[in-house]
């Protein structure tokens, strides 16, 4: 698993390659939060583009980084998700918890970022 | 019951080998040419029922997960089971939303996952001797290109 981080505005932009599970997800975390408090950042969001499995050691660090972020008062979104993890999201009923978005441009608009 | 085929692997129950795990009983059912969303499920199943082994069954001390995976036509049988602690109740641990650990961030739908991305699953264990998960599938053949 690898991740790289872009910043756009306030927004920290977090793409993911790879797999997230119980292993990674830990690695994950540690970074995106180092990353995110280094960049001063507000919201976050996550590019799934890239991710090629995720079980649900994976919905647990996405909910965990929500929370998270929502205490800083800021907003999380998940990027190409559909694609990538759709079964997973939909019976963990992710839609009602973290906004998704069929792109990265997509999520960065709703946020007010571009 | 005697498989057409079947193997078993074991490992020590390190988070490393949890990829491991989902990878080998992919390649395995792979030979019933299965659709990649049945490969996809599969792997799914396998890596929740290993990462609760680890996390749970063991709770980072050492150990063996064993992981089997047998077929009769198109019919999978997958087990993966553990030596460590047990669960003391297995109805309480297959809730949605259940978890004995929240300070690992756990989403507590590992139970809920296997028993959604298989045909079956049922969970046998006994506190202080180990836990056994057994999930079964039904291939849906991929077409040939």
């Amino acid at each position: 698993m690898k991740v790289e981080f872009q910043k756009k505005t306030s927004a920290l932009i977090v793409r993911i390659q790879g797999e997230i599970d119980h292993h990674t997800a830990k690695e994950l975390k540690e970074k995106i939060e180092r990353e995110f408090q280094k960049s001063g950042s507000k919201n976050l969001i996550f590019d799934f583009e890239g991710v090629t499995f995720m079980d649900s050691s994976g919905i647990g660090m996405l909910i965990g980084r929500y929370k998270w972020v929502l205490a800083y008062g800021g907003k999380t979104a998940v990027a190409n998700a559909e694609q990538r993890a759709a079964k997973i999201f939909q019976m963990a009923g992710m839609n009602k918890i973290i906004a998704q978005y069929p792109s990265v441009s997509e999520a960065l608009k709703a946020f007010g970022e571009v | 019951m005697a498989y057409e085929n079947e193997m078993t692997v074991q490992f020590l129950a390190k988070s490393e080998n949890e990829a491991f795990a989902r990878v080998a009983a992919a390649t395995f059912v792979s030979q019933l040419n299965p659709t990649v969303s049945d490969i996809t499920d599969i792997k799914t199943a396998v890596s929740e029922a290993v990462t609760n082994a680890i996390i749970h069954g063991y709770e980072k001390k050492e150990g063996m997960v064993t992981l089997f995976c047998g077929y009769i036509g198109d019919k999978v049988t997958i087990i993966v089971s553990d030596k460590g602690k047990g669960i003391a109740n297995i109805e309480q641990a297959k809730q949605p939303l259940f978890t004995s650990k929240p300070e690992l961030e756990r989403s507590g739908m590992g139970f809920t996952v296997m028993e959604t991305f298989m045909d079956s699953m049922t969970v046998e264990s006994v506190e202080g001797i180990g836990t056994k998960v057994t999930m079964t599938k039904v291939i849906n053949k991929g077409t040939f290109l």
